[in-house]
């Protein structure tokens, strides 16, 4: 495969992944959480290299899984003490990360790991950080991860798909007919962290966010059913990032950066066109609605 | 057998106590309308029984066993105002989730449970709002797959907070149709419920709630000027004015 060709898949990969996860984000009104998560799972990466002296994608997986959920955890504890919900997730988030940041300073010889390429992602060398295994080289191996965290994601959301339902629509009625509404949002906070530690190196922990949050969003304004909605939102991930490759391409412009620009773009035109949602489908119902009264 | 037998409960949100030392037993078969000012503890209590908040102190039994053990045995309808209406959804799939305490893990409702959940949304005279997104349905109308989602749960005992506030006449009429076959088939109803006019009309029983318990018993008894007085206290005054003195028990 050309070069372009792997960059185009490791970004839809990235745009696919995000998006459906985002989803739900998106339901439960998480968004913040989610950009607390993206940026925390920076000091699970250096941990679990600090640990294993490895860069191998599991290592980099179960600590920010644990990382992520500690995040979740901590955020959740001092919300329940009576702190502020955002006010939680800013001095979890700032803590965590700013923890992460003095490590991989101060290893800063040790890791293979810049803060800058943690915080931007690199999707141009994606392709030439191949896995090779008996010799045999099988592509990028972002392509791997992610191919990875999306496949455990799609079995997790297939058999957990009503009880996630019912929690993000409804969680007291979900925990009165017995569905452990806690296990799922932490299940849930498990898949953003690993969502994020394989789109790392792609777009980096700013841009993740944007790939999490604005393709869920946009779905949204655009059905009014749950399984159309993660459908279009992971399609609206894929053609950002490849709309995204061929616009760096003729800009000559950060790739990870045009990508989530071409999601920004796309939302703002559904916002204002959205059939249903739409601030124009609003004007006019609101004009109408005027109309007959008058 | 009380369907629900509730003792020395304690609630409390921040230390600040929202319910205290509640103790009462439901009788089986009625229609008990639940009535007290606003932030009396009606939902608490509801919540309490569910198991949705931890109490303070006090346990709770259903058919004498503990909630957990009973959940099928209840069905609950939460205030309208406590879920958001333009998740994307439609109505056949919101009574669905009535089905899926019975369902369990790792399958979806099968061909049985949308013949219930098409049953429910018959009663409530929604059948033909089925695929209708639930955004596009009038308060009345979502109140009423509210109660359908019940009915799908096929419970024993339903406890329902505020199913009357927001809808329309022929809403509450359908409401209080179907509370009056539910009762007609045995079933325990509690219903949080504001409008104290109607309070003699549509209950058997009657609980006054102000933090503490009032008094709970057949209506005719309890829904007195009296309770009423040390259930809202100050603000009788203005109730006097509401209340035509013929919905309430002289003492
Ligand atoms: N989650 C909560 N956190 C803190 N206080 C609460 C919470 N929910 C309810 N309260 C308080 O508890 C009291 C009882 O609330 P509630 O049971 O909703 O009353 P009611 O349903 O009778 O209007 C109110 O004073 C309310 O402000
Ligand atoms: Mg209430």
């Amino acid at each position: 495969m050309s070069y372009g060709a792997w960059i185009m898949l490791t970004g839809s990969l990235v745009g696919v992944t995000c998006g459906i996860v985002g989803c739900f984000l998106i339901l439960r009104k998480m968004a913040m959480l989610a950009d607390a998560i993206s940026h925390t799972v920076l000091l699970g990466i250096v941990l679990a290299y600090l640990v294993s002296h490895s860069l191998e994608g599991i290592y980099m997986l179960v600590g920010a899984g644990i990382i992520g959920l500690l995040t979740a955890f901590l955020v959740q504890v001092l919300h329940t003490s009576g702190v502020q919900s955002d006010a939680a997730i800013g001095v979890v988030f700032t803590s965590l990360f700013a923890f992460g940041v003095i490590l991989l300073s101060a290893f800063a010889g040790k890791v293979h790991l810049d803060v800058n390429h943690a915080l931007m992602g690199e999707i141009t060398f994606i392709p030439w950080n191949t896995l090779t295994i008996g010799g045999m080289n099988l592509g990028p191996s972002a392509v791997w991860m992610l191919g990875s965290v999306l496949l455990i994601n799609l079995i997790l959301i297939f058999l957990f798909y009503k009880e996630i339902k019912i929690s993000s629509f409804d969680p007291a009625m979900a925990s009165a007919i017995g569905i452990p509404v806690m296990f799922i949002h932490y299940l849930l906070m498990s898949m953003v962290s690993i969502t994020t530690v394989a789109s790392f190196d792609s777009v980096g922990a700013i841009l993740v966010v944007a790939m999490l949050i604005v393709p869920g969003a946009t779905a949204y304004l655009l059905t009014d059913k749950l399984i159309v909605m993660l459908v279009i939102s992971a399609a609206i991930g894929v053609i950002a990032a490849i709309g995204g490759y061929y616009a760096a391409l003729i800009w000559n412009i950060s790739i990870s950066g045009s990508m989530a620009s071409i999601a920004g773009l796309i939302f703002a035109v559904t916002f204002i066109l959205s059939p249903k949602h739409g601030l124009m489908a609003k004007l006019i119902a609101r004009r109408s609605i005027v109309a007959e009264q008058s | 057998m009380n369907p629900v037998k509730v003792s020395n409960v304690t609630v409390a949100y921040d230390r600040k106590p929202v319910l205290q030392e509640i103790t009462f037993d439901m009788p089986e078969g009625k229609l008990i309308g639940v009535v007290g000012p606003n932030g009396a503890g009606k939902s608490t209590l509801i919540k309490a029984i569910l198991g949705l908040i931890p109490t303070a102190s006090g346990t709770v039994d259903i058919y004498g066993k503990p909630y957990k053990s009973q959940r099928k045995l209840v069905g609950y309808v939460p205030q309208r105002g406590s879920v958001d209406w333009d998740f994307p959804t439609n109505a056949l799939d919101v009574v669905l989730m009535g089905r899926y305490g019975h369902i369990g893990w790792f399958r979806r409702p099968g061909k049985k449970d949308t013949a219930i959940a098409l049953q429910a949304l018959d009663k409530v005279g929604m059948k033909e709002y089925a695929s209708r997104q639930i955004s596009q349905l009038s308060g009345g109308q979502q109140q009423r797959v509210f109660l359908a989602r019940a009915l799908a749960q096929d419970a024993t005992v339903y406890f329902m907070d505020e199913p009357f506030v927001g809808v329309d006449a022929a809403t509450e009429k359908a409401i209080i149709s179907l509370l009056n076959e539910l009762k007609a088939q045995g079933k325990t109803v509690l219903v949080v419920h504001h409008d104290l006019q109607t309070v003699k009309e549509y209950f058997d029983w009657t609980l006054l709630l102000n933090k503490r318990k009032i008094a709970l018993g057949p209506t005719e008894e309890v829904f007195t000027i009296d309770n009423l007085q040390k259930t809202y206290g100050g603000r009788l005054s203005f109730l006097d004015t509401q209340l035509d003195p013929s919905h309430v028990v002289q003492s």
